[in-house]
């Protein structure tokens, strides 16, 4: 994810203080994992630089630096691109998963065994997600299900591989 | 929107949610070595299944594997060839079908993936019938009825047919149906089976929610990782047998 578009964005519902985008970016996007206070000011430094938004004067006052940042149009426009960009959809073609699976077979080692303990992982964690989308607000909801979508395909690329694994090990010994 | 809402509190560690479910399932119900043919294809070659009190099992498994047979022979409505059914230290396999049946009545409770509501009768009449049929009067049990409605989120529909519901509807008025004489066990059979995805994840939650308001075992058949999600634990069964996904195979 972009922490500079991201932060970008956030700027484009008006004029913000650092502390309070990072406050904000914490919330939406954290995850257990907030940006550092000296990100966020080096990230709007480097974007008023750039032009893609404007930073007040310093305002006076006790406790640290406080300058308020304001996007312009250019700024606005580049929110705007990314937003109507999709993201590149599967980058990672080759997974751990896939990894793992042919590395056994070439091995010839118990590939299906791998796929239970892979599984169980995957529904184990499928559990968690739904325990805490069931306790949770609508974001938590929509990041779980973001989730537990993903963790269902991959279940089902296990379950179709398991079910082919013969076949599959045959021709993968017969390239080694 | 503005970030102040329960999204903030998101964390790793709140990712981490232990279940509700027991530690070491017990027996409260329980397959043991269960086969059934139908013909000369065998549906179960050895099943065993144990399920807690209060636990709630998802039985997972591709087509044809057996699952929904495993779950007819623990309700009581197939026999096992060979092996043994017991519910709270009863031998179910050994009853005769009467006593069976008077069993599926009094203690089980049933959700299958497309509702089966009576389609004569009111949607308030649907959720009525296991009461009625165990001899409750009917003014009481047309009231103990109504007050699921509410529950599930069908307020005005008390007086609808099934032809007037939606299916989302009508699986939840069969949800109610399935819990109203509060059941020792729910056996679902797909119950969202009929549904997309948004219908599904609202019968779940009601299904799960309810059931652990009232410590109803439930088991649970489905092919559907999203639904088995919400169980305690999961169990495949494969060819016939049971496999309980704790990891590699020796």
């Amino acid at each position: 994810m972009s922490v500079p578009l991201t932060l970008l964005g956030l700027l484009e519902r008006g004029p913000s203080h650092g502390y309070d985008l990072k406050r904000d970016y914490d919330a939406y996007f954290g995850q257990g994992r907030p940006l550092r206070y000296s990100q966020v000011y080096a990230t709007l430094s480097r974007l008023a630089r750039d032009g893609k938004a404007a930073a007040g004067p310093v305002e006076q006052g006790a406790g640290p630096e406080r300058r308020r940042y304001v996007i312009t149009d250019e700024g606005v426009a580049d929110v705007d691109k990314w937003l109507a960009e999709p993201a590149p959809p599967e980058p990672d073609l080759q997974s751990e998963l896939f990894a793992k699976v042919v590395l056994a077979l070439v091995l010839g080692k118990h590939a299906g065994n791998y796929l239970d303990v892979q599984r169980a992982a995957h529904l184990q964690r499928m559990r968690e997600l739904t325990e805490f989308k069931r306790q949770g607000g609508t974001l938590d909801v929509l990041l779980a299900d973001h989730a537990l979508y993903r963790l269902e395909a991959d279940l089902r690329w296990i379950d179709h591989t398991a079910a082919r694994l013969d076949t599959i090990a045959r021709t993968v010994r017969g390239q080694s | 929107m503005t970030p102040g809402h329960s999204a903030a509190g998101r964390s790793a560690a709140n990712l981490r949610v232990t279940g509700h479910g027991p530690g070491a399932p017990g027996k409260f119900i329980e397959a043991v070595d269960l086969s059934l043919s139908f013909g000369s294809t065998p549906a179960l070659r050895g099943a065993s299944l144990g399920v807690a009190k209060g636990e709630i099992v998802a039985v997972m498994g591709p087509s044809g594997s057996g699952k929904s047979t495993l779950l007819h022979c623990l309700a009581g409505i197939l026999v096992p060839s060979s092996g043994e059914v017991h519910f709270n230290g009863m031998r179910l396999d050994r009853l005769s079908d009467d006593k069976r049946s008077a069993l599926r009545r009094d203690r089980f409770g049933f959700v299958f993936q497309s509702g089966q509501l009576v389609p004569e009768l009111t949607a308030e009449e649907n959720v009525a019938l296991p009461l009625l049929l165990s001899g409750m009067r009917r003014g009481p049990a047309m009231a103990a009825a109504r007050t699921w409605f509410p529950t599930l989120g069908l307020d005005g529909l008390e007086s609808r047919r099934s032809g007037e519901l939606s299916g989302g509807q009508a699986q939840r008025v069969a949800l109610a149906r399935g819990l109203v004489a509060g059941p020792e066990v729910l056996f679902a059979d797909e119950p969202t089976g009929a549904l997309d995805s948004v219908s599904g994840e609202l019968v779940m939650n009601l299904l799960v929610t309810a059931a652990r308001e009232q410590g109803t075992t439930v088991v649970l058949v489905t092919h559907d990782a999203r639904v088995a999600a919400y169980a305690d634990r999961e169990v495949v069964v494969r060819d016939g047998t049971v496999s309980t996904l704790t990891g590699a195979k020796p």
